[in-house]
């Protein structure tokens, strides 16, 4: 277990001079509100037993998944999804001009394990984004985890679910 | 014949970080070539033997190009083009 310099640490990467913005995959950690999650899970178990998708935005650089877009998945599939293209394009340049980038993009298995499959894996082309699975397969429970994927490599993260993500920034604060 | 591409997050390696570079060229596959030329390694991203990779979309203005002529869709001074990574997967 190697520990990120303090630099690297989320509540304390204003204090890092040197480095030109926050590292963009040093934080290994996702902290998304519990509207948020619940609005996730619910898309989710709406579509089951096609997989559902979508992305929450936030602010470039600032990590905080705040506004949460949920996409029609094009495939309508139980094995495959795909934001459909022009969603897609209409998507991005709403993020352009808000200043936003998809800091979470979510999908649902519906009847395997909420770990990204072979093809998610390969298709994956947000490198910054935390990539939250949802499996569906459970009626009464839901699985909800949240990975990195950088050039084929799958790395997870704790999820820490919130009130708010203000609080939580107020909490850090000082 | 002047036309803006817009280059995504994962894509911006190959153009020194910019979101948007400048091509030359009367169809889209002339525009790519175009690009190669100073942005090595760009074209072989966006395209393979067949066409327009499947998990790349390109958009000329608000049009996906599949639904237009593919990489033979002509361009004329002024278009955009938008490159963004498909969001897909299993």
């Amino acid at each position: 277990m190697v520990t990120a310099p303090a630099c690297q640490q989320r509540s304390t990467v204003r204090a890092c001079g040197e480095m030109p913005g926050p590292p963009p995959y040093a934080v290994r950690v996702l902290l998304i509100d519990k509207a948020t999650y619940d609005a996730i899970v619910a898309h989710a178990r709406r579509d089951h037993p096609d997989e559902a998708c979508g992305v929450v935005a936030g602010l470039a650089g600032s990590d905080r998944p705040e506004r949460f877009v949920p996409m029609v998945n094009a495939a309508r599939s139980p094995t495959f999804y795909e934001f459909d293209s022009h969603d897609l394009l209409s998507l991005y340049r709403e993020m352009d001009a808000r200043d936003e980038e998809p800091v979470v993009v979510y999908h649902s298995h519906t009847a395997t394990e909420a770990y990204p499959s072979r093809t998610d894996i390969s298709l994956a082309q947000e490198p910054g984004a935390h990539y939250v699975l949802v499996s569906t397969r459970e009626p009464d429970t839901e699985e909800f985890r949240s990975f990195r994927i950088v050039d084929g490599e799958v790395s997870e993260e704790e999820v820490r679910v919130v009130a708010a993500l203000d609080e939580v920034d107020a909490g850090t604060a000082g | 014949m002047s036309i803006e591409v817009r280059i995504p997050t994962i894509l911006r390696q190959y153009t020194g970080g910019e979101k948007a570079v400048v091509g030359a060229g009367g169809t889209l596959a002339e525009v790519f070539e175009d690009l190669e030329s100073r942005h090595p390694g760009l074209r072989e991203r966006l395209v393979d033997d067949k066409g327009l990779r499947r998990f790349v979309n390109v958009y000329l203005n608000d049009e996906d190009v599949r639904f237009l002529g593919g990489l033979e869709t002509s361009v004329t001074d002024g278009d955009n083009v938008t490159v963004l990574p498909a969001v897909a997967g299993g």
